[in-house]
Protein backbone atom coordinates (compact mmCIF):
# COMPACT_ATOMS: atom_id res chain seq x y z
CA UNK A 1 0.00 0.00 0.00
CA UNK A 2 2.81 2.62 1.10
CA UNK A 3 4.32 1.69 -2.56
CA UNK A 4 1.39 2.59 -4.15
CA UNK A 5 0.55 5.59 -2.68
CA UNK A 6 4.48 6.87 -3.30
CA UNK A 7 4.19 5.54 -6.51
CA UNK A 8 0.79 7.65 -7.14
CA UNK A 9 2.71 10.83 -5.46
CA UNK A 10 5.19 10.93 -7.39
CA UNK A 11 3.23 10.07 -10.85
CA UNK A 12 1.29 12.61 -10.29
CA UNK A 13 4.15 15.20 -9.29
CA UNK A 14 5.54 14.33 -13.06
CA UNK A 15 2.15 14.20 -15.05
CA UNK A 16 1.34 18.24 -13.39
CA UNK A 17 4.87 18.98 -13.09
CA UNK A 18 5.19 22.15 -15.84
CA UNK A 19 8.34 24.42 -15.59
CA UNK A 20 11.21 22.35 -14.70
CA UNK A 21 12.39 21.42 -11.53
CA UNK A 22 12.04 24.85 -9.08
CA UNK A 23 8.35 25.23 -9.87
CA UNK A 24 8.01 21.11 -9.12
CA UNK A 25 8.88 21.81 -5.37
CA UNK A 26 5.80 23.19 -4.16
CA UNK A 27 4.33 20.25 -5.16
CA UNK A 28 6.29 17.53 -3.92
CA UNK A 29 6.43 19.72 -0.66
CA UNK A 30 2.48 19.41 -0.48
CA UNK A 31 3.17 16.26 -1.96
CA UNK A 32 4.86 14.61 0.92
CA UNK A 33 3.43 15.95 3.40
CA UNK A 34 -0.17 15.13 2.45
CA UNK A 35 0.87 11.62 2.39
CA UNK A 36 2.20 12.34 5.23
CA UNK A 37 5.83 11.07 4.04
CA UNK A 38 7.81 13.73 5.38
CA UNK A 39 7.68 16.92 6.96
CA UNK A 40 8.26 20.36 5.25
CA UNK A 41 11.99 20.37 7.85
CA UNK A 42 13.16 17.39 6.67
CA UNK A 43 12.40 17.79 3.12
CA UNK A 44 14.09 21.15 3.13
CA UNK A 45 16.88 19.23 3.92
CA UNK A 46 16.82 17.01 0.44
CA UNK A 47 16.41 20.37 -1.56
CA UNK A 48 19.82 21.57 -0.28
CA UNK A 49 21.28 18.25 -0.89
CA UNK A 50 20.06 18.34 -4.25
CA UNK A 51 21.50 22.03 -4.52
CA UNK A 52 24.83 20.45 -3.72
CA UNK A 53 24.52 17.14 -5.89
CA UNK A 54 24.25 16.79 -9.55
CA UNK A 55 20.92 15.29 -11.18
CA UNK A 56 17.80 16.45 -11.57
CA UNK A 57 16.34 17.95 -8.20
CA UNK A 58 12.60 15.77 -8.62
CA UNK A 59 14.79 12.20 -9.16
CA UNK A 60 16.55 13.32 -5.75
CA UNK A 61 13.67 13.82 -4.41
CA UNK A 62 11.80 10.60 -5.55
CA UNK A 63 14.85 8.65 -4.14
CA UNK A 64 14.92 10.31 -1.36
CA UNK A 65 11.60 9.96 -0.22
CA UNK A 66 11.25 6.29 -1.28
CA UNK A 67 14.82 5.24 -0.01
CA UNK A 68 13.98 7.01 3.63
CA UNK A 69 10.91 5.58 3.93
CA UNK A 70 11.06 2.39 2.74
CA UNK A 71 14.85 1.37 1.59
CA UNK A 72 15.96 0.68 -1.87
CA UNK A 73 12.82 -0.77 -3.00
CA UNK A 74 10.64 2.40 -2.10
CA UNK A 75 13.72 4.56 -3.84
CA UNK A 76 13.02 2.54 -7.17
CA UNK A 77 9.35 2.86 -6.96
CA UNK A 78 9.47 6.58 -6.19
CA UNK A 79 11.41 7.13 -9.19
CA UNK A 80 10.07 5.06 -11.28
CA UNK A 81 6.75 7.04 -10.59
CA UNK A 82 8.48 10.66 -11.19
CA UNK A 83 10.22 9.13 -14.63
CA UNK A 84 7.27 7.55 -16.18
CA UNK A 85 4.87 10.51 -17.10
CA UNK A 86 8.21 12.48 -18.80
CA UNK A 87 9.10 8.90 -20.89
CA UNK A 88 5.64 8.77 -21.77
CA UNK A 89 4.22 12.02 -22.60
CA UNK A 90 7.45 12.83 -25.02
CA UNK A 91 7.03 9.29 -26.95
CA UNK A 92 3.27 9.67 -27.25
CA UNK A 93 2.18 13.24 -26.44
CA UNK A 94 5.04 15.21 -27.72
CA UNK A 95 3.58 13.98 -31.25
CA UNK A 96 0.28 15.90 -31.06
CA UNK A 97 1.78 18.92 -29.40
CA UNK A 98 4.09 19.36 -32.16
CA UNK A 99 0.74 19.35 -34.40
CA UNK A 100 -1.34 21.30 -32.90
CA UNK A 101 1.21 24.05 -31.00
CA UNK A 102 -0.63 26.75 -33.25
CA UNK A 103 -3.63 26.36 -32.44
CA UNK A 104 -5.77 28.95 -30.21
CA UNK A 105 -6.19 25.86 -27.20
CA UNK A 106 -2.82 25.32 -26.63
CA UNK A 107 -1.31 28.52 -27.22
CA UNK A 108 -3.96 29.40 -24.43
CA UNK A 109 -2.65 27.07 -22.04
CA UNK A 110 0.51 27.46 -22.33
CA UNK A 111 0.33 31.24 -21.69
CA UNK A 112 -1.94 30.33 -19.19
CA UNK A 113 0.70 28.07 -16.96
CA UNK A 114 4.21 29.84 -17.84
CA UNK A 115 3.18 32.83 -15.70
CA UNK A 116 2.03 30.07 -12.98
CA UNK A 117 5.37 28.53 -12.99
CA UNK A 118 6.90 31.73 -11.81
CA UNK A 119 4.23 32.36 -8.92
CA UNK A 120 5.62 28.70 -7.83
CA UNK A 121 9.04 28.88 -8.01
CA UNK A 122 8.88 31.83 -5.70
CA UNK A 123 6.46 30.03 -3.31
CA UNK A 124 9.60 27.19 -3.87
CA UNK A 125 11.68 29.96 -2.80
CA UNK A 126 9.32 31.21 0.74
CA UNK A 127 8.79 26.99 1.44
CA UNK A 128 12.74 26.82 2.02
CA UNK A 129 13.65 29.79 3.41
CA UNK A 130 10.58 29.15 6.25
CA UNK A 131 12.79 26.28 7.63
CA UNK A 132 15.84 27.91 7.71
CA UNK A 133 14.96 31.51 8.21
CA UNK A 134 12.50 32.09 10.58
CA UNK A 135 10.73 30.90 13.49
CA UNK A 136 7.25 30.61 12.06
CA UNK A 137 5.92 30.15 8.69
CA UNK A 138 6.13 33.42 6.72
CA UNK A 139 2.01 33.55 6.51
CA UNK A 140 1.48 33.06 10.17
CA UNK A 141 -0.15 35.55 12.73
CA UNK A 142 3.00 34.88 14.98
CA UNK A 143 4.89 36.02 12.40
CA UNK A 144 3.52 38.87 11.49
CA UNK A 145 2.69 40.44 14.33
CA UNK A 146 6.37 40.28 15.19
CA UNK A 147 8.67 40.07 11.99
CA UNK A 148 12.04 40.87 13.34
CA UNK A 149 11.86 38.67 16.35
CA UNK A 150 11.14 35.81 14.07
CA UNK A 151 14.26 35.68 11.97
CA UNK A 152 17.02 34.11 12.44
CA UNK A 153 20.03 36.67 11.57
CA UNK A 154 22.79 34.76 10.22
CA UNK A 155 21.04 32.77 7.75
CA UNK A 156 18.89 35.84 6.67
CA UNK A 157 22.19 37.79 6.38
CA UNK A 158 23.69 34.05 4.19
CA UNK A 159 19.98 34.67 1.97
CA UNK A 160 20.76 37.97 1.34
CA UNK A 161 24.45 38.31 0.37
CA UNK A 162 23.52 35.06 -1.84
CA UNK A 163 20.98 36.74 -3.71
CA UNK A 164 23.12 39.45 -4.45
CA UNK A 165 26.29 37.49 -5.21
CA UNK A 166 24.01 35.69 -7.64
CA UNK A 167 22.12 39.02 -9.03
CA UNK A 168 24.51 41.84 -8.88
CA UNK A 169 28.05 39.79 -9.56
CA UNK A 170 26.82 36.68 -11.36
CA UNK A 171 28.71 34.63 -9.26
CA UNK A 172 28.05 30.78 -10.16
CA UNK A 173 25.29 29.11 -8.08
CA UNK A 174 27.32 25.86 -7.34
CA UNK A 175 30.47 28.85 -5.39
CA UNK A 176 27.44 30.27 -3.95
CA UNK A 177 26.00 27.34 -2.56
CA UNK A 178 29.36 25.70 -1.28
CA UNK A 179 30.99 28.45 0.17
CA UNK A 180 27.96 29.37 2.52
CA UNK A 181 27.85 26.17 3.09
CA UNK A 182 31.36 26.08 4.82
CA UNK A 183 30.65 29.89 6.31
CA UNK A 184 26.95 27.95 7.82
CA UNK A 185 29.30 24.93 8.93
CA UNK A 186 31.50 27.49 10.74
CA UNK A 187 29.01 30.01 11.71
CA UNK A 188 26.00 28.08 13.09
CA UNK A 189 28.41 25.26 13.68
CA UNK B 1 22.47 20.85 -17.79
CA UNK B 2 20.65 21.42 -20.63
CA UNK B 3 23.82 23.24 -22.49
CA UNK B 4 25.50 19.59 -21.15
CA UNK B 5 23.12 17.59 -23.30
CA UNK B 6 23.17 20.06 -26.03
CA UNK B 7 27.05 19.87 -26.31
CA UNK B 8 26.87 16.02 -26.00
CA UNK B 9 24.07 15.34 -28.76
CA UNK B 10 25.01 17.78 -30.74
CA UNK B 11 28.73 18.06 -31.17
CA UNK B 12 30.33 15.21 -29.63
CA UNK B 13 28.24 12.43 -30.86
CA UNK B 14 25.93 13.92 -33.66
CA UNK B 15 22.53 12.07 -32.92
CA UNK B 16 20.90 15.28 -33.64
CA UNK B 17 21.21 18.34 -35.92
CA UNK B 18 21.49 21.68 -33.92
CA UNK B 19 18.02 22.92 -35.09
CA UNK B 20 16.56 19.87 -34.09
CA UNK B 21 17.96 19.99 -30.51
CA UNK B 22 16.53 23.24 -29.96
CA UNK B 23 12.98 21.80 -31.07
CA UNK B 24 13.43 19.21 -28.73
CA UNK B 25 14.67 21.35 -25.90
CA UNK B 26 11.38 23.91 -26.43
CA UNK B 27 8.99 20.94 -27.07
CA UNK B 28 10.72 19.25 -24.03
CA UNK B 29 10.36 22.44 -21.75
CA UNK B 30 6.65 23.13 -22.57
CA UNK B 31 5.62 19.86 -21.31
CA UNK B 32 5.32 18.80 -17.69
CA UNK B 33 7.69 16.35 -16.32
CA UNK B 34 11.50 16.28 -15.24
CA UNK B 35 13.25 17.85 -18.27
CA UNK B 36 16.68 16.23 -18.25
CA UNK B 37 14.25 12.84 -18.85
CA UNK B 38 12.34 14.55 -21.05
CA UNK B 39 15.00 15.53 -23.35
CA UNK B 40 16.70 12.22 -22.56
CA UNK B 41 13.49 10.12 -24.11
CA UNK B 42 13.23 11.80 -26.72
CA UNK B 43 16.82 12.04 -27.99
CA UNK B 44 16.78 7.98 -27.31
CA UNK B 45 13.78 7.63 -29.12
CA UNK B 46 14.90 9.79 -32.37
CA UNK B 47 18.08 7.68 -32.32
CA UNK B 48 17.24 4.17 -31.76
CA UNK B 49 13.29 4.23 -31.20
CA UNK B 50 11.27 2.62 -27.90
CA UNK B 51 14.89 1.03 -26.55
CA UNK B 52 17.16 3.67 -27.51
CA UNK B 53 14.30 6.27 -25.40
CA UNK B 54 14.75 3.65 -22.22
CA UNK B 55 18.48 3.45 -21.99
CA UNK B 56 18.50 7.23 -22.60
CA UNK B 57 16.26 7.76 -19.61
CA UNK B 58 17.95 5.14 -17.37
CA UNK B 59 20.86 6.76 -17.99
CA UNK B 60 19.56 10.46 -16.85
CA UNK B 61 17.93 8.70 -13.63
CA UNK B 62 20.56 6.11 -12.38
CA UNK B 63 23.52 8.97 -11.53
CA UNK B 64 21.37 10.61 -9.18
CA UNK B 65 19.48 7.43 -7.72
CA UNK B 66 22.87 5.92 -6.55
CA UNK B 67 24.09 9.33 -5.15
CA UNK B 68 21.56 10.85 -3.32
CA UNK B 69 21.48 6.63 -1.91
CA UNK B 70 24.92 6.94 -0.93
CA UNK B 71 24.94 10.36 0.47
CA UNK B 72 21.27 9.30 2.69
CA UNK B 73 23.76 6.09 3.87
CA UNK B 74 26.73 8.69 4.33
CA UNK B 75 25.19 11.38 6.53
CA UNK B 76 23.08 8.49 8.93
CA UNK B 77 26.57 7.59 9.22
CA UNK B 78 27.75 10.63 10.47
CA UNK B 79 24.89 11.33 12.85
CA UNK B 80 23.66 14.36 14.02
CA UNK B 81 26.55 16.66 14.12
CA UNK B 82 26.66 20.58 14.74
CA UNK B 83 28.78 21.26 11.47
CA UNK B 84 26.87 19.45 8.98
CA UNK B 85 23.53 20.80 10.58
CA UNK B 86 25.14 24.56 9.95
CA UNK B 87 26.33 23.37 6.74
CA UNK B 88 22.95 22.91 6.02
CA UNK B 89 21.23 25.80 7.54
CA UNK B 90 23.78 28.01 4.79
CA UNK B 91 23.20 25.93 1.91
CA UNK B 92 19.49 26.20 2.69
CA UNK B 93 19.80 30.33 3.08
CA UNK B 94 21.79 30.47 0.10
CA UNK B 95 19.39 28.00 -1.88
CA UNK B 96 16.39 30.34 -1.06
CA UNK B 97 18.38 33.46 -2.22
CA UNK B 98 18.95 31.58 -5.66
CA UNK B 99 15.75 30.14 -5.82
CA UNK B 100 14.28 33.93 -5.24
CA UNK B 101 16.71 35.06 -7.86
CA UNK B 102 15.20 32.25 -10.68
CA UNK B 103 11.33 33.31 -9.91
CA UNK B 104 12.39 37.00 -10.55
CA UNK B 105 14.31 36.67 -13.57
CA UNK B 106 11.36 33.83 -15.14
CA UNK B 107 8.97 36.74 -14.26
CA UNK B 108 10.74 39.57 -15.49
CA UNK B 109 10.94 37.17 -19.24
CA UNK B 110 7.13 36.01 -19.01
CA UNK B 111 5.26 38.59 -17.18
CA UNK B 112 3.93 41.38 -19.46
CA UNK B 113 1.20 43.21 -19.30
CA UNK B 114 -1.69 42.71 -16.59
CA UNK B 115 -3.24 39.09 -17.40
CA UNK B 116 0.63 36.98 -16.56
CA UNK B 117 0.75 39.45 -13.88
CA UNK B 118 -3.12 38.20 -11.90
CA UNK B 119 -1.30 34.72 -12.52
CA UNK B 120 2.00 35.07 -10.90
CA UNK B 121 0.74 36.69 -7.80
CA UNK B 122 -1.93 34.81 -7.41
CA UNK B 123 -0.76 31.36 -7.71
CA UNK B 124 2.18 32.30 -5.56
CA UNK B 125 -0.24 34.00 -2.68
CA UNK B 126 -2.56 30.83 -3.24
CA UNK B 127 0.29 28.06 -2.72
CA UNK B 128 2.90 30.39 -0.82
CA UNK B 129 0.25 31.82 2.13
CA UNK B 130 -3.21 29.79 2.17
CA UNK B 131 -1.54 26.57 0.91
CA UNK B 132 -3.73 25.90 -2.36
CA UNK B 133 -2.58 22.93 -3.96
CA UNK B 134 -0.30 23.78 -6.74
CA UNK B 135 -1.92 21.09 -8.35
CA UNK B 136 -5.17 23.58 -9.06
CA UNK B 137 -2.82 26.48 -9.43
CA UNK B 138 -1.73 25.13 -12.67
CA UNK B 139 -5.21 23.68 -13.46
CA UNK B 140 -6.84 27.07 -13.25
CA UNK B 141 -4.09 28.77 -15.07
CA UNK B 142 -4.37 26.34 -18.21
CA UNK B 143 -7.73 27.22 -18.22
CA UNK B 144 -7.60 31.05 -17.60
CA UNK B 145 -4.83 30.77 -20.13
CA UNK B 146 -8.11 29.19 -22.72
CA UNK B 147 -10.41 31.63 -21.95
CA UNK B 148 -7.47 34.82 -22.47
CA UNK B 149 -6.76 33.87 -25.44
CA UNK B 150 -10.28 33.19 -26.94
CA UNK B 151 -11.73 36.19 -25.04
CA UNK B 152 -8.55 38.47 -27.05
CA UNK B 153 -9.58 36.44 -30.31
CA UNK B 154 -13.05 38.09 -30.07
CA UNK B 155 -11.72 41.50 -29.13
CA UNK B 156 -10.15 41.27 -32.37
CA UNK B 157 -12.39 40.01 -34.42
CA UNK B 158 -14.79 42.96 -33.41
CA UNK B 159 -12.01 45.21 -34.13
Amino acid sequence: MTYLTMFYLFFRIGLVGFGGGLAMLPLIFQGVQEFGFMSRQEFSDLVALSQITPGPVAVNAATYVGFHYAGVPGAVVATLGIALPSFIIMLVVARLVTRYQHTLGVKGIFAGIRPVTAGLIAAAAIMLAETALFNHPVFSRNFLEDPVAAINVIPAAIFGVSFLLISKLKISPTFIILGMGVIGAFICG
Amino acid sequence: MLPFIQKMVVDRNKWLEEEEMVNCIAIAQSLPGVLAINTATYVGNRKAGFPGALAATLGVILPSFIIIILLVMLLGTIGPNPYVDGAFVGIKAAASGLILYSAIRLGSLVVKGWFPWVLTIGSFVAVAAFNVSAIWAIALGAFLGILYALFRKRREAKK
